[in-house]
């Protein structure tokens, strides 16, 4: 079998732009939550988000000019320049931007995107309603279609292996880090740009996800305190964006050019749960046997996991994924198991959430150290498991587990390790 | 015309990214600009809406240049 590990890796969170700015901010403990800047709030149930942080480049702000010049961004949504930027970050950190034609065709990219351009559409509609079919841009379609990060990223660097992508919800980030991992395994590429992106905080954005009532709407006061996984007072999710992408490479291809290795993809898990649109089932079972499967694909027991990063979005469902852990790994190893849910800062990203999770867990594995989930007072639930609340856990992690779950019931694990 | 040639050169500057003194009367707009289909599709949207007319797709086709845009701008407008 082929095995797959992580070269490269880029970020654009509500934290920061960068890698290792957003992570050391997560591990600092802060909340990228505020009111809501990018557009006037007034009238929404919801009036705060996690966005991210614009300006020139300094401190951590994400400076768009650095990763596609404004003529090209004005015909794209705001989810492809994430997606482009983070894309940009990863290949540059890996190292690996070739030149000949047999390595080009043996790179693809597989970056998804839950919703996608979503706040172009309401735009193009609403142009559509005032001035008529004729004032639509010949850009409103390929720059709001979610597979387009793929094909830009294919275009700019010049990557003719598979150009794919993936939409799952809040599952899609994980689910495109483990199909692109597939990939390489079976040999359709060598080489994989992987990963997921969104901009959904709009007033359609906010407005939708207020009907389905899975937002935060009680700390308009307080928005840094509104994200808090399995605490008794959460009231929903707030909404982030940004992007993660990685570089994934199949491990002898690495070794042979010198490359930096974060780590492995050990295993990847996918499951249904046949049960609602929004909501996960009472147990998770569903959960439960992504989990299951991300492990046997692994090779390991449940209960070797050092680090799980939880979906735990800040909604009721929190607990439930906490009861499928406690299941999967047993009373025995949950009491040294770590857990953590590092959307307590960073808001949830939808369909990059998987893919930035992902990016954490590797980064546990690098630096030894499990990210705190800020705001957790009071925890909602009896548990033995370390949820890791409101400071860094240093301790030894060998693997890790990242779990992304979305609407329509779709679910994805996947289990990164040390390199051996 | 000269207005009617300001105006546009303005445009084709703001959605190409070109350098105002390369938007020459010849100036062909796939060619000497870097615009492809889609582009040119967009330019003919925009002047539009600036100069309040409607450019019919069979005209919109034989507008390749700066020169032509200008000229048939100037006759409708």
């Amino acid at each position: 079998m082929r095995r797959v590990v992580v070269t490269g890796l880029g970020l654009v969170t509500p934290l920061a732009d960068g890698v290792e700015e957003s992570w050391k901010r997560i591990l600092d403990g802060q909340s990228g939550a505020g009111t809501i800047t990018g557009f006037d709030p007034e009238g929404l149930a919801t009036t705060y988000a996690c966005e991210v942080p614009l300006g020139d480049g300094s401190d951590g702000t994400f400076n768009a000019d650095k990763y596609m010049d404004p003529k090209e961004r004005r015909k794209v949504d705001t989810f492809i320049v994430f997606g482009m930027a983070a894309a940009q970050q990863a290949i540059e950190d890996s190292g690996w931007m070739p030149e000949d034609n047999e390595s080009l065709e043996r790179t693809g990219i597989l970056i998804g995107s839950g919703i996608g351009g979503l706040n172009s559409i309401a735009n193009a509609s609403l142009i559509l309603e005032e001035k008529g079919p004729r004032r639509i841009s010949p850009f409103f379609v390929p720059g709001a279609l979610i597979n387009l990060i793929s094909g830009q990223v294919s275009i700019k660097y010049g990557f003719k292996g598979p150009n794919h992508s993936v939409v799952t919800a809040c599952s899609t980030g994980a689910h495109a880090i483990g199909d692109a991992s597939r990939l390489i395994q079976h040999g359709d590429a060598d080489v994989m740009v992987a990963g997921g992106a969104e901009a959904a905080i709009c007033r359609l954005g906010i407005a939708g996800f207020n009907a389905c009532k899975a937002l935060s709407t009680e700390r308009a006061e307080e928005p840094t305190k509104a994200s808090r996984p399995w605490d008794k007072d959460r009231d929903g999710f707030v909404m982030g964006e940004g992007a993660g992408i990685v570089i994934l490479e199949e491990y002898e291809h690495a070794k042979a050019r010198g490359a930096k290795i974060y780590g492995e993809v050990l295993g990847y898990g996918l499951s249904g749960d046949a049960h609602h649109i929004t909501a996960p089932p009472p147990d998770h079972e569903g959960a439960e046997r992504a989990m299951k499967a991300a492990c046997r694909d692994a090779g390991i027991e449940p209960s070797q996991i050092d680090y799980v990063n939880a979906h735990g979005t800040s909604t009721m469902a929190d607990t439930i994924e906490l009861g499928a852990v406690e299941r999967l790994v047993g009373p025995e190893a949950a009491a040294k198991l770590t857990m953590s849910s590092t959307k307590s800062a960073t808001g949830h990203l939808l369909g990059a959430a998987g893919a930035i999770e992902a990016i954490f867990s590797i980064l546990a594995i690098r630096d030894q150290v499990a990210p705190p989930t800020i705001n957790l007072d009071n925890v909602d639930a009896e548990t033995t498991v370390d949820l890791c609340a409101n400071s860094k856990r240093e301790k030894e992690i060998n693997i890790a587990l990242s779990n992304s779950f979305g609407f329509g019931g779709t679910n994805a694990s996947v289990v990164f390790g040390k390199v051996s | 015309m000269s207005d009617v040639a300001d105006r546009v050169r303005k445009i084709v500057v703001e959605h190409l990214g070109v350098e105002e003194d390369k938007v020459v009367e010849g100036a062909s707009f796939i060619d000497d600009l870097g615009a492809d289909s889609l582009d040119t599709v967009e330019l003919v949207m925009a002047f539009e809406e600036e100069f309040g007319i409607e450019i019919p797709d069979d005209a919109a086709e034989t507008i390749q240049s700066f020169g032509d845009a200008v000229k048939f701008i100037s006759e409708a407008a």
